[in-house]
């Protein structure tokens, strides 16, 4: 039970672990791309298509991920080259993103999915917990590497350092003839490959079907981790299995019965009364209120971390959202 | 060839006239490729789309019913992005409007054989509005939370709110387990404006009334100079002791109002009752109808009539051309672009360079740029 719910958290925490990572890059640059939702969802009807149609579930990933970055280059043109506000033309990504996907994915509406299967390693997989460990769909292990290959990259890599001074001062980086421009066409690149895998998380992985708007906000709430992380790789992790904690939970509570909770026995049997308790509590609630618990802890984790004004600025890249035209 | 940008001295009048035209244009260009790629005469799509709808009188009426919370949504936002406030979340306020406008007629049946029922609806459908947007001010303002995801996750919120209360407690028993509240009646129906022609309702003049009294508020009064300034640059608003808070809860609650006004309009008008979806993405495609409209709140009215064009050839396109009534989502987020794109020329001049490896062998191209 506590394994299954565990591998369950994962599946719902590593489409926002590998969305906000990539996003995570681009605002390191300096850009905000507020079209995640937008190219999560590309990622995810293309991934989804080109699965189907070849029924190789490697080939949809792959795709997912050029979908998601070729997609990414339309708001790298308007924003980077003709200098748009980033605010809007994010805005005008995610919205372009929402009713292209709708389009194209209405032929695969009910369509019978092609899964993504779960790596099996004879022995361990087989261990007590050992599926949580060695029998998870690749996408979670591709997600943990993308983590720390990005920490890697940016506090360890020179690229990672040019790529930071970028963001947080394009002025001075171009002064000595960094190609401010070029960074962060790459950057955003990134990010748009990532939201593309992430949603082809999203239609192989995790529901493996089309469903039209399938992300749910999933991409709006990849950008509230990147602030909530304060920029830091190691933090968006904490913060993806906290808001995939809260998705499932409220999953779980519909489904769960208090048989199902016993947490503690002897003279711990007060834990499992609690839950019980908590249990009956809960199931009182309407269900739409349960669903709107991730919204809501959005904005909660938003007002705590951005309390701290100082805080923020330190860690905020300092030219996030600002234009940059080279005067030459 | 690389593209490169050249401020200019001043901005430029011309394009900042022609920039909505040029992506009007473009939009349809690209609608055009788009149809023939579907396999669809682009003729025909475009004539169903931008001609068809207006050739009688009945869609005429459709159209005013569209453009009307597009207009009144939009008018408040470009209030908003003018002070640097980036409220996305108009659709929640809507939504918000709409549920508290309707507490009258739902919870005190009886009252809507009053005459002021309607009045009292609407005060109270803008004030809902009003409130909901008041989080994300209060937030931003207290706590510097970044407005635009707040915002938006408040739109979910709502929207699960909305579905709660007509699938629990304001169901209408009568209605067969059908989700939706009862039918409001009396005076608790937005009067038509020509009955014996079509169902437009007096929500278009709400929209038009609005959409003046908010030119006059940025064009001709002190607050609307604030506003402007504090959107062009904080600091300098702040020297001219103008408040950066002011100007939040001033625009967020403005916004609000007017969403939340034209979420009552459209359940008391068009659709007659609340049901768990009462809004085909009107505060999201206000968004593109403010930039279309240059945040001006006249030339909004004039791009509220485009977007609500693309919502009502959408529906004639899908009947007789068998283009789906998907395209039209991708069609208003593709008019964005280029919108924002064309929005560029305003302020820069745009070049072609060639490429460095190509200016070494052409010496005069590399002093011509």
């Amino acid at each position: 039970m506590l394994e299954s719910i565990l591998l369950t958290i994962a599946t719902a925490s590593t489409p926002l672990l590998i969305a906000a990572i990539g996003e995570l890059v681009v605002e390191r640059s300096g850009v905000l791309n507020l079209g995640v939702e937008g190219m999560m969802l590309m990622g995810a009807v293309i991934g989804f298509g080109v699965a189907l149609t070849t029924g190789n579930p490697w080939l949809g990933v792959l795709a997912g991920i050029v979908a998601g970055a070729a997609f990414s280059m339309l708001f790298a043109f308007l924003a980077l080259t003709l200098a748009t506000n980033q605010v809007a033309t994010g805005l005008a990504l995610t919205l372009l993103g929402v009713g292209a996907s709708g389009m194209i994915g209405e032929a695969f509406v009910g369509q019978p999915g092609v899964k993504l299967t779960p790596i099996y390693i004879p022995g361990l997989t087989d261990m007590p917990f050992g599926r949580l460990f060695f029998g998870q769909d690749p996408m979670f292990y591709i997600s943990l590497l993308l983590v720390a290959g990005v920490s890697w990259f940016l506090f360890r890599t020179r690229a990672g350092l040019t790529l930071r001074s970028v963001g947080d001062s394009h002025t001075s980086a171009h002064a000595l003839g960094i190609k401010v421009i070029r960074i962060r066409y790459a950057a955003v690149a990134f990010g748009g490959a990532c939201a593309g895998l992430a949603g082809a998380q999203m239609s192989l992985v995790y529901t493996s079907q089309w469903i039209e708007n399938m992300t749910a906000g999933r991409g709006w709430i990849a950008l509230a981790l990147v602030v909530f992380a304060s920029w830091r790789p190691t933090r968006v992790l904490l913060g993806a299995y906290l808001f995939g904690a809260i998705t499932i939970a409220q999953l779980h509570v519909q489904a769960l019965s208090p048989n199902d909770i016993a947490v503690g026995a002897g003279p711990l049997w007060f834990l499992s009364e609690a839950g019980r308790w908590l249990l009956s509590v809960l199931k009182s609630v309407p269900a739409q209120f349960l669903s709107a618990l991730p919204y809501l802890a959005t904005v909660v984790v938003l007002v705590l971390i951005s309390r701290n004004r100082r805080l923020t600025l330190i860690n905020t890249p300092a030219c996030l959202g600002r234009p940059f035209v080279p005067d030459r | 060839m690389r593209l490169e940008l050249a401020k200019r001295p001043q901005h430029s009048k011309l394009f900042s006239a022609l920039s909505p035209f040029i992506a009007f244009v473009l939009t349809v260009i690209a609608g055009a490729i788009l149809f023939a790629l579907l396999g669809k005469s682009p003729g025909a799509a475009l004539y169903a789309y931008f001609i068809a709808p207006l050739t009688d009188l009945w869609s005429l009426h459709e159209l005013a019913i569209k453009a009307a919370p597009l207009i009144l949504i939009a008018v408040g936002l470009a209030v908003c992005y003018l002070s640097n406030n980036w409220n996305i979340g108009a659709e929640g306020q809507f939504v918000m409007g709409a549920v508290v406008g309707a507490m009258l007629p739902i919870l005190y049946p009886g009252l809507q054989q009053s005459p002021l029922a309607l009045p009292v609806m609407l005060v109270m459908g803008a004030l809902g509005g009003a409130a909901y947007a008041a989080i994300p001010a209060f937030l931003k303002a207290r706590f510097n939370t970044n407005e635009i995801l707040t915002s938006l996750m408040l739109v979910y919120v709502a929207q699960l709110f909305l579905d709660w209360l007509v699938r629990g407690p304001w169901r209408d028993p009568a209605a067969m387990n059908f989700p939706q509240a009862p039918r409001f009646t009396g005076y608790a129906v937005l009067p038509e404006l020509l009955p014996s022609a079509g169902r437009a309702n007096i929500g278009i003049l709400f929209a038009l009334i609005a959409a003046v009294l908010v030119w006059i508020l940025l064009a001709r009064t002190r607050k609307g100079f604030e506003i402007r300034v504090i959107g062009m640059s904080p600091r300098a608003g702040r020297f001219a002791g103008f408040s950066t808070r002011g100007a939040i809860f001033f625009s967020f609650l403005l916004s609000g109002a007017l969403a939340g006004l034209a979420g009552i309009s459209e359940v008391s008008g068009a659709i007659g009752r609340l049901q768990p979806s009462i809004s085909p993405g009107y505060g999201f495609a206000a968004i593109i109808v403010a930039f279309l409209g240059r945040l001006n709140p006249l030339g909004i009215v004039a791009a509220g009539f485009v977007l609500a064009l693309t919502y009502l050839g959408g529906e004639v396109a899908q009947i007789e051309v068998g283009v789906s009534d998907k395209v039209v989502r991708a069609f208003q987020g593709l008019l964005l672009f280029f919108v924002l794109a064309c929005d560029t020329l305003i302020h820069y001049r745009i070049r072609f360079v060639p490429s460095e490896r190509l200016a070494a062998v052409l010496p005069e191209a590399k002093s011509d740029a």
